[in-house]
């Protein structure tokens, strides 16, 4: 009847026939001198090395770019030299000299103290978030080129405002901050007086491993081979695509199309396990997640309270059952794989001890209380143990989440009672977290410095005065010890309920070697990757 | 011809004041979110002086109407700001990332309308039957998943157990930076670039999102279709013309079609206009750089530029398209005036 | 007692206007018996609400009560339908999901319905400026991508379901003015509305008894025929996070926190879609066999 139609339709299979024998031909597996990666680029601010200050830029930073030395490496309370060779402090340890060893910039050019000076300088005149990192010593956008000189062809001193231990001067350098970027290159591309930041967005001028091809945003990063630079293996691109779905990246790197998946959570990293052709690259990395309890609301105030919330959590439930691959239980400030760490756990579900303090305080009846926590996942599961925790020793949490910014926004408003979320430390030393978690000098609501122990509006100066204390100290041994004791403290004395450490898992195929994760994402290095 | 003229400028001021009523609405929509636009700008751990000064840099400190005022002025230059999280020109953006979602979105509901016309046809000469009830089901089942699930089973079937199809993505890496990019449509620019293995390894890599999302619409289109052809095989004329004794396909396609055609212009402007914004879900899933995917970031991070400017693109396609719609009904069809 | 029932409303001469009306519906409702999807259509969704609101008596756990030892069992005696990513019953939360996401639909449509109709006779009947302006706003809530509308409301208040009720419902009104200013701008100039005019009705009197009411036998099949659109938007919304949040058993939340493990533990996500799935087909096929029954004509 319809009979010219019934003859188009089936004119229509012929097409779909042969797209079964183009499937064959289309999706090889990577070839062999170019890495792909999936990862979820989602969070990339900027990768001007003085500029970018996330996690996922930050990586792509350090693969472009090297700085004077590097932290992390094979001894963590150590630095080694990258672009520095050597250096010394003076008698009052103010005036610090380095000497330059022999790097080549990916132009080809030497990278002298010139450049050197110029970097940090540049640094510090962007001002952008980072700065903080290193003009914590004094460093201002008028004084700078007074006080970080170039002296002469592979020789750069620096002077900071007061006397400072060069463990932690050398720790601030190595991070993204500190990085060496290429004089003539930026300057010949500066429009507005802008030092260069809009063509380093979408280019590289470093002296690291991988040189920027292309930056295509919510889409691909490309790198390709720095001829002049330090890696030693036998690729010739990186290509690293944002692929938000971890079960996708799993698909993906099964089937080959990916040589490394970078965000696969507990649920994929299992099946990964068993997979002979996929090899696990783990990391525990400086990001914890912690509970906060914002300290305008009187119930959260008491003391007895806080100690009662950390006895009340399921520890290790909630760790060996929701994620077990993709944190570790840690109750320090502190980060572990950072100079100094505890990494006692002295609190464990208890719920006898919890009810105690509860009644001690007054509240034997509970409370409610709202939680903000992320609404990806791990979040929403976790906070949704904790609430059934809580809820046992009688405080009533009604959950709500949030987008992570939206999160972060209200907890910067103040705005939260009790909110679930991660802290990752800004760079290698551990005064970076005590600094935002015990140092609050200024709680009113327009304090020049908000860290996070503000955003809470926790105010201790006991912890407060340690925490300097620590931070100023010369001698490296007792530094340490003073950072021991001053994580003590602050387990029991705070309204901050840390619970867990994130490790990092990139998950390689089998013929995938030497891809290297960090404590800190500028740690996550291509440098000897090579596919066989 | 002052009729003419009149019935136009109507029909401009209409256009423009939609769009200008978009343009308020999405832009309240951005101070209205509880997302700090400048956490997207510094990163998360930013310091508090910083924010602050970023802030005054990018404006925002100034009263809503300020901003307002000053955002219609750069508008009416055709500057449509910047993209804090991209780093480039919304302007710019939209040309990458639009042609992504316009290529999907185009083969969509050109494959929807190939299956769903002759299936709705078909239907309605055969009302009441077990074909029509099947048809129908088929349809609806179709408009019954969430677009999401539709998405998801498919990688699990044909990506993972069977392997026919490739991964989430719009080319393979191999062909990644290769292809001059003439129009963005990358079908289109591969055949030109003459790179056939590029033309093959896109297709296939569209295939899957396009079979989803034009089973999405095919739905819709059929049932119309149906409908629109019971109702004109009741006509007189057709009546007539099988008492001439005219075959049945005749009188379907030589005369009851075209009346059909007309209406179905309209339906057809809705699913595009559809298809268009409904586009997000798919995108996420297949990794696809589209509009869609911009969209929904920028959003979640309250950048409000590449929001106002999307938006008032979706929406001045959906006007056009209904605009166009509008008179093609009136060219195609004598009886309307 | 059927028969006569039967016989009374079926009689062609109705001497009240109840009988009449009675009449009405009940040819209707002999119609739609005749048409087999139309009736599989309305016994699920029965089903479904009856599952709703016997949910307590039908469940076999607490829905809320976590066993994290237990996650993502497979379906088995204890838990028929297995457990979540949590060791919450699956089963247990299908139905009590079922109210919440039952219940989303029902709002929506309860604040959609009469605000569109309102809109859309008022703006016909009364034509002119009063017309164009509405119609201007109508035109620019149907002119914005939905989906952005949806989340950046569901964003600026706090997730959850009322705000997803209420961004959908922004989202869903315009197609209902429309139609109910087209439908008016038929009657609007008919005879039996220029008598109540005469006889002295205000204007809002004829608009609210005896305009609006005509609609509703479009609106019904209008609303049918949304229903599975509603679901499904509600489902991605929370796909998106931004739709009823955790521990909520909402169908379309469960679906997102279960993609997860779509290729291992695939009943987790499974099984809430189904349903979802199955209501949406049954309102469909409700709306379908409505719409041949009261309006064979409507686009």
């Amino acid at each position: 009847m319809v009979s010219r139609r019934n003859f188009l339709i089936g004119g229509a299979a012929v097409p779909f026939l042969s797209y079964l024998e183009l499937a064959e031909t289309a999706f090889a597996a990577t070839p062999k001198d170019i890495l792909v990666v999936a990862q979820q680029l989602d969070n990339m601010t900027s990768l001007d090395p003085h500029e970018g200050f996330e996690a996922v830029g930050g990586e792509m930073i350090s693969n472009m770019y090297q700085k004077l030395v590097r932290a992390g490496g094979n001894n963590p309370d150590d630095v080694e030299p990258v672009v520095a060779a050597s250096w010394e402090a003076d008698a009052d340890s103010k005036v610090f000299t380095f000497k330059l060893a022999d790097a080549k910039f990916a132009s080809g050019a030497a990278v002298t103290a010139e450049d050197v000076a110029f970097s940090l300088q540049r640094a510090i005149k962007m001002n952008k978030s980072p700065a903080f990192i290193i003009n914590q010593f004094g460093f201002t956008p008028e004084n700078v080129e007074k006080l970080i000189v170039a002296k002469d062809e592979k020789t750069v001193t620096l002077t900071t405002e007061q006397p400072t231990a060069i463990s932690f001067l050398l720790f601030c350098l190595s991070a993204n901050i500190g990085a060496i970027v290429e004089k003539k290159t930026v300057i010949e591309n500066e429009v507005n007086g802008d030092l260069g930041n809009a063509w380093l967005q979408k280019n590289s001028a470093g002296s690291g491993p991988f040189k920027l091809q292309a930056w295509k945003a919510s889409e691909s990063i490309a790198l390709t081979l720095n001829e002049n630079g330090p890696y030693k293996g036998n690729l010739k691109r990186v290509i690293i695509r944002h692929v938000v779905d971890p079960s996708s990246q799993l698909l993906m790197l099964q089937k080959g199309d990916v040589d490394i998946a970078r965000d696969l959570t507990s649920e994929q990293l299992k099946v990964a396990q068993s997979d002979e052709n996929i090899v696990l690259v783990r990391k525990q990395i400086a990001s914890l997640m912690l509970i906060s309890m914002n300290q305008t609301n009187p119930n959260l105030a008491k003391p007895q309270v806080w100690e009662a919330v950390k006895w009340a959590i399921d520890y290790e439930g909630i760790q060996k059952n929701i994620i077990p691959m993709t944190h570790a239980v840690h109750q320090s400030m502190e980060p572990a794989g950072f100079p100094g760490t505890v990494t006692d756990t002295p609190f464990k579900k208890d719920v006898a001890k919890a009810k105690a303090l509860m009644a001690e305080a007054g509240l034997a009846d509970g409370f409610d209380i709202t939680m903000d926590h992320y609404s990806a996942q791990p979040s929403p599961d976790i906070a949704q143990a904790l609430q059934a925790n809580l809820a046992e020793i009688g405080i009533r949490v009604k959950l709500m989440s949030a987008e992570n910014r939206q999160v972060l926004t209200k907890m910067r408003a103040r705005q939260h009672e009790m909110a679930l979320s991660a802290w990752g430390t800004d760079y290698f030393d551990p005064n970076s977290n005590a600094e935002v978690f015990c140092i609050n000098k200024d709680n009113s609501d327009d304090a020049k410095k908000k860290p996070f122990a503000w955003r809470s509006s926790f105010k201790n100066d006991e912890l407060t005065a340690k925490a300097e204390a620590a931070r100023d100290e010369k001698d490296p041994a007792k530094r340490l010890e003073l950072y021991e004791a001053l994580q003590r403290d602050f387990m029991h004395n705070s309204p901050f309920a840390v619970m867990f450490q994130n490790t990092k898992t990139a998950a390689c195929r089998k013929n995938t070697t030497g891809f290297q994760l960090g404590v800190l994402s500028e740690g996550n290095s291509y440098l000897e990757t090579s596919k066989s | 011809m002052n009729k003419r003229f009149k019935s136009l400028a109507a029909t401009l001021s209409s256009v423009l004041l939609t769009l200008f009523g978009l343009t308020v609405l999405t832009f309240l929509i951005g101070r209205v979110m509880p997302v700090d636009p400048v956490i997207a700008a510094v990163g998360d751990n930013a310091p508090e002086d910083v924010i602050l000064r970023v802030r005054a840099e990018m404006g925002l400190d100034q009263p809503i109407p300020v901003q307002f005022l000053h955002y219609l002025s750069q508008l009416a230059h055709g500057d449509f700001g910047m993209s804090v999280l991209t780093k480039n020109p919304v302007a710019q953006d939209i040309v990458r990332f639009f042609p992504a979602t316009f290529e999907l979105a185009t083969a969509a509901l050109l494959l929807a309308m190939l299956i769903g016309i002759p299936l709705g046809v078909w239907a309605a000469v055969r009302q009441g039957t077990i074909t029509d009830q099947t048809i129908r089901v088929v349809c609806l089942a179709g408009h019954s998943v969430p677009v999401f699930m539709l998405s998801l089973i498919s990688l699990l079937i044909f990506y993972s157990w069977l392997d026919i199809a490739p991964g989430p993505g719009r080319q393979d890496i191999i062909f990644d930076g290769m292809i001059d990019t003439v129009t963005g449509i990358l079908t289109i620019d591969t055949l030109l670039a003459g790179d056939f293995d590029a033309f093959k390894d896109a297709l296939a890599h569209m295939a899957q999102p396009v079979i989803i999302l034009a089973y999405f619409s095919m739905a819709y289109i059929a049932r119309m279709t149906r409908a629109f052809m019971i109702d004109a095989l009741k006509g007189e004329y057709v009546i007539t013309a099988r008492a001439k004794g005219l075959s049945l396909t005749t009188v379907i396609w030589g005369h009851a079609f075209p009346t059909v055609a007309v209406q179905l212009v309209t339906v057809i402007a809705l699913t595009y206009a559809g298809l268009l914004e409904g586009a997000v879900v798919t995108e996420t899933v297949f990794s696809w750089p589209g509009i869609g995917q911009y969209l929904t970031v920028s959003l979640m991070n309250a950048d409000m530029n590449p929001v106002v400017g999307t938006t008032l693109l979706i929406g001045l396609i959906y006007v056009g398209l209904n605009l166009i719609a509008d008179i093609l009904y009136r060219v195609l069809d004598p009886r309307v005036q | 007692m059927n028969a006569t029932f039967r016989n009374w409303a079926l009689d062609e001469n109705p001497s009240s206007r109840r009988q009449a009306a009675w009449g009405n519906w009940y040819r209707i409702w002999l119609n739609l018996r005749g048409n087999p999807l139309g009736m599989i259509g309305l016994t699920i969704i029965l089903i479904f609400i009856a599952i709703a609101i016997f949910a307590p008596l039908l469940a076999t756990h607490d829905p809320a009560a976590q066993d994290l030892a237990n996650r993502l069992a497979a379906p088995s005696a204890a838990h028929w339908f297995g457990t979540d990513e949590l060791g919450r019953d699956i089963y247990s939360r299908l139905f009590y999901g079922g109210r919440v996401t039952l219940g989303m639909v029902i709002a929506v449509v309860v604040l959609v319905a009469p605000v569109g109709l309102a809109i859309g006779c008022i703006a016909g009947y009364f034509g002119g400026i009063v017309d164009t302006i509405l119609m201007r706003i109508t035109d620019i809530f149907l002119a914005f991508p939905r989906l952005v509308l949806a989340l950046a409301f569901v964003a600026a208040l706090k997730p959850g379901v009322e705000s997803a009720v209420l961004a959908i419902a922004l989202t869903a009104w315009p197609p209902y003015a429309r139609m109910a200013r087209a439908e008016t701008l038929t009657v609007r100039g008919s005879d039996f509305i220029a008598a109540y005019r005469l006889t002295g009705g205000s204007s809002w009197r004829i608009i609210f008894r005896h305009i609006m009411p005509l609609c509703v036998p479009t609106l019904i099949v209008r609303v049918t025929l949304d229903m599975s659109s509603i679901i499904i938007t509600a489902a991605s919304l929370g796909f998106l996070g931004m739709g009823a949040q955790p521990p909520s058993p909402e169908w379309g939340a469960m679906i997102a926190t279960a993609k997860r493990f779509i290729f291992e533990q695939w009943w987790v996500a499974a099984i809430p879609g189904i349903a979802i799935f199955m209501v949406s087909l049954a309102f469909n096929f409700l709306g379908d066999a409505l719409r041949d029954v009261l309006d064979p004509k409507a686009a």
